[in-house]
């Protein structure tokens, strides 16, 4: 547990969420599923016995970016979509701190895709929370990079063309090392996937979907609504068959190299014939990943939630670290040499 | 006996293809002639193109060398001498070479098939009397004379080949009385793994040598004799070398973790070439997906306690422009180097220009007032990188450090410093906290109205900053109007006051006042010296004063300038200097601008400044 900071009569205090919240009055708008997130992750912190002058949260813009002035920790609001690149530095210059980058979908997968990309293949050891509303909130209501196709909204008002990127399929093409979802209005699963997310060494990739009830109200309900949820949700446990279903009674096979939704109730199929997830499967975290249909359509697949994929690899901060030493082992930082160089010649 | 006859100065210019060696030709004439205590100055001049097609104009590649007995300032305006090993070379070289100059032409790189890729007309023969009839021409078969002196080798033919420049370099030894013995040193380490490669670039370099001894009737001998340089240990430096060291000097003399943020562009990249072989002094290496996240990756070390730095030029600065405002605004240390090179936009990327200094000074968003400092010479990379990095840590904020193309890749001899001799960088960071104590101000202040850095990891220290507008002290985000005002204000204030802890300006050489003042910055440096030099001896009234600062500028400055009749500007731009001039000090100052990417000459500046003085 935390051991700081001493109180009057020097005993380690345990710290409790609220103690992760600054001074600063939360300035979201009434019924937004930041407020969720904050509060899971001030619980989570204390959870975990985080300590708070070891912790950094990095934000960029966006209405989600607000996070950092909010943590009672080290944090920065920096520039749009650049979070990852700043917390990379920082992890670069003290690898011991727990680095948090908080963006969401316009911040991380538009204006920030390209930093997206790259932290992700180089695995720093960082946890990327992006909440994903599927709007742009803070500009006041523009569709996003996640946006569904012929979204209407300000600046679409014959509705969007761009078709919209998939999240978890981003992060593994740009081989993350850990890929996971959840959702602003299960706190016990977004807990839980906190608690991975910080858990895994190496860039954690959470997607959080969150409601923006000003621009964009009920764009998760299909998954987050408790008369839907269970229909349309995948909740992933690792070697668990893949059920689903208010009943219970439904199930993911795969049937050659293609996922089915079978019934497990009817006498066919049994929950020994479908897919047991196990996170450490690159090829089935790939087709998980696909799992992306518009819930509204006949024969969607259920959305999943949960830890889709997470892979032990070298972090970045190590293998740069392992290389200083060799090098600092084979020479001598001898700067009197470094300034001569290899050949000199004397003036008389 | 040949005779030798004694020359003050002299300047080479080496031209061939790309794949002819010409830089490692011109690198080696380099070491031998430092060696003889001759002053000198160098200047590549290569393609824009990797591997431009061979024999063509666009593939020639050159190294320049001026060096004499007395002090060099520039790689000199023309040529006395022009090397050059096809036709493609003569054809771009052959404009600057000195009436009744020397050329030395390998005649095999003239066959009808470099005389078509170099564009010659079908009749055209452009090693005729008609066309060099007032130039001193030897006309050697190179590669021939290279093949016949390889016959027994087992190496291939065009391996064999690649061994002509060394004929070059030894017939050139032979004239200018060098020892060779250095350059075979250099070959035995060089091909120690290859010893019949070896064998026979020691082999043709003799040869070259033998030539010049036994054909002495066409021609004679020279010798230049030491320059009167201040006696001490020296080396030969580029640039962009002595700005990795200057760096890692002063990550050393501040006691911090040197992290170095970039994304590659010409001409910066030999930074991070350079310090990514340095591990071994801590230096943290990060090529980064673009300019962007390079600076904030930067920004991010410098939150951590590290010395940041980020190196980049003219197009990448542009995209680093909003990262270096909220460093400004954040007020955490952090070094933009800025290796200029011709713009607007992708411009001539390996040519060099000065039309950086407006984008350095105000190329972001808001009121974002921003230390920039430039270097002269490469020599003086290392010292400006050292003051770039002080400013930073001890007044926290971004510098902007400017050198440029020809900076970057000139050398000079450089009478290096002992590391003792150089002073530390004090640097602290904000103390831990215990929860009884005041509560931590982040934008609190000191008598220099710099605030504490306070970085993450530091007991009781927790607190956030970020882009948004912060009250003073405390840091939260605020939006009053008046505090808004007062720390645009303050910001500005802060970066003034540095003019107090840095040297008041100097002029160079001339009188303290009189009818003309040539006042420049960045790398016009040798050239400007060079003109005055000459000026005072011919008993005119004109002085140099070069700024190395350029925001603040020194506090002395306007006082300065009041001293002379008149004051001219020469930069490799469209007038930038003269408008940040005019601006603060109302002073009417005369423009030299020469935007061809190249430095400025010699003698076109003397002719203007002589006109001025007729005036």
């Amino acid at each position: 547990m935390s051991t700081n900071p001493p109180a009057g009569n020097g005993q380690p205090t345990v710290l409790k969420g609220k103690d992760f919240a600054s001074d600063q009055d939360v300035r979201w708008c009434p019924g937004c599923g930041d407020y969720s997130i904050l509060k899971q992750v001030q619980t989570v912190f204390a959870d975990l016995g985080l300590d708070k002058d070891k912790v950094a949260v990095i934000s960029g813009i966006g209405c989600s970016s607000r996070f950092p002035y909010y943590m009672e920790t080290y944090g920065m609001h920096s520039i749009h979509g650049r979070a990852p690149a700043f917390a990379s530095g920082l992890k670069l210059a003290n690898p011991d701190l727990d680095v948090w980058v908080v963006t969401g979908d316009g911040d991380g997968f538009s204006i920030g895709g390209n930093h997206m990309l790259h932290v992700l293949r180089r695995n720093f050891d960082i946890n990327l929370l992006i909440f994903n509303n599927q709007i742009y909130g803070l500009t006041k209501g523009q569709y996003s990079p996640t946006s569904e196709v012929n979204k209407k909204t300000k600046s679409t008002p014959m509705g969007s063309i761009d078709y919209p990127v998939n999240p978890g399929a981003f992060a593994l093409g740009s081989s993350a090392s850990f890929v996971a979802r959840s959702m602003d209005r299960d706190p016990k699963h977004l807990k839980a996937m906190l608690h991975r997310s910080h858990q895994h060494r190496g860039t954690s990739f959470l997607e959080i979907y969150q409601n923006c009830n000003i621009f964009n109200d009920g764009a998760f309900f299909t998954f987050t609504d408790k008369a839907t949820k269970a229909d349309n949700g995948l909740f992933l446990e690792q070697g668990q068959p893949l059920i689903f279903g208010a009943e219970k009674n439904k199930g993911i096979r795969i049937n050659g190299l293609r996922p089915e939704v079978v019934s497990i109730d009817n006498g066919q199929y049994t929950a020994d014939d479908l897919w047991v997830h196990d996170e450490k499967d690159i090829f089935k975290a790939s087709m998980l990943t696909r799992f992306f249909d518009d819930p509204s359509e006949e024969g969607a697949l259920p959305r999943p939630f949960g830890v889709i994929y997470e892979e032990d690899r070298p972090t970045y901060e190590d293998e740069m670290f392992e290389q200083l030493e060799v090098a600092q082992n084979k020479t001598d930082a001898d700067l009197d040499a470094l300034i001569a160089g290899p050949k000199t010649w004397k003036i008389k | 006996m040949s005779t030798k006859t004694v020359k003050e100065e002299v300047t080479i210019k080496f031209a061939g293809d790309s794949g002819d060696g010409m830089q490692l030709t011109g690198g080696l004439f380099t070491s031998s002639t430092a060696l003889t205590g001759s002053d000198l100055a160098t200047f590549p001049d290569f393609p824009a193109e990797i591997r431009a097609p061979a024999g063509t104009l666009p593939g020639v590649s050159g190294f320049q060398i001026h060096f004499g007995s007395t002090k060099i300032f520039t790689p000199g305006d023309a040529y006395d001498v022009l090397v050059v090993m096809n036709a493609a070379a003569l054809k771009t070289n052959l404009e600057r070479l000195k009436p009744n100059g020397t050329i030395i032409v390998n005649s095999d790189g003239f066959d009808k098939r470099n005389l078509r890729l170099a564009k010659y007309e079908d009749d055209e023969d452009p090693l005729s009397d008609e066309v060099l009839g007032t130039y001193q021409v030897f006309k050697l078969p190179i590669t021939k004379l290279t093949k016949e002196c390889l016959a027994d080798s087992s190496l291939g033919t065009k391996e064999k080949e690649r061994c002509k420049n060394m004929f070059v370099l030894g017939f050139l030894y032979w004239r200018y009385n060098r020892d060779m013995q250095e350059t075979i040193d250099f070959l035995n380490s060089k091909f120690s793994r290859k010893p019949e490669i070896l064998d026979a670039n020691v082999s043709v370099l003799k040869a070259g040598f033998h030539f010049g001894e036994t054909t002495e009737t066409f021609s004679g001998q020279f010798e230049v004799k030491p320059a009167p340089l201040e006696p001490g240990t020296y080396r030969g430096v580029m640039g962009n070398e002595a700005l990795v060291m200057g760096l890692i000097t002063a990550s050393k003399k501040s006691g911090l973790s040197l992290f170095y943020g970039s994304y590659p562009i010409t001409p910066a990249s030999d930074i991070l070439h350079g310090l990514a072989r340095h591990k071994h002094f801590g230096v943290k290496t990060f090529q980064a997906e673009d300019e962007i996240a390079a600076v904030c990756a930067a920004i991010g070390a410098a939150y951590g306690g590290n010395l940041a730095i980020t190196g980049t030029s003219g197009p990448g600065l542009a995209l680093k422009g909003e990262a270096i405002g909220l460093a400004m605004i954040l007020e955490l240390p952090l070094v933009i180097c800025n290796i200029q090179r011709g713009g607007p936009s992708t411009g001539l990327p390996t040519k060099t220009e000065q039309a950086d200094l407006m984008q350095a000074m105000y190329g972001r968003n808001g009121e974002s007032p921003v230390p920039v400092i430039a270097t002269k010479s490469p020599g003086d990379c290392f010292s400006a990188a050292i003051e770039a990095c002080r400013i930073a840590l001890q007044h926290m904020t971004p510098v902007v450090l400017l050198s440029d193309g020809y900076i970057a890749n000139s050398s000079e001899p450089w009478k290096f410093p002992k590391a003792s001799d150089i002073p530390e960088i004090e640097v602290s960071f904000a103390p831990s906290r215990e929860s009884s104590d005041d509560p931590y101000l982040p934008y609190a202040r000191d008598e220099k109205l710099v605030r504490s850095w306070a970085i993450p990891g530091t007991e009781g220290l927790a607190h956030r900053i970020g882009g948004l507008e912060k009250e003073a002290n405390t840091g939260s985000v605020s939006y009053d109007p008046a505090n808004h005002e007062y720390m645009v204000k303050i910001r500005e204030e802060r970066i003034e006051k540095i003019a107090e802890f840095i040297p008041e300006q100097d002029i160079e050489i001339g009188p303290e006042s009189g009818d003309l003042l040539l006042l420049g910055w960045g790398s016009t440096y040798g050239t400007i010296q060079s003109v005055v030099n000459t000026m005072l001896a011919k008993g005119h009234s004109v002085s140099h004063a070069h700024l190395r600062y350029i925001k603040p500028f020194p506090r002395n400055l306007g006082d300065l300038l009041s001293k002379f009749k008149r004051v001219m500007i020469p930069e490799i731009n469209n007038g930038q200097l003269a408008r940040l001039i005019r601006d603060k000090y109302l002073t009417d100052v005369i423009q030299y601008n020469k935007i061809q990417g190249m430095p400025i000459a010699k003698s076109e500046l003397e002719h203007a400044v002589l006109e001025i003085l007729e005036l």
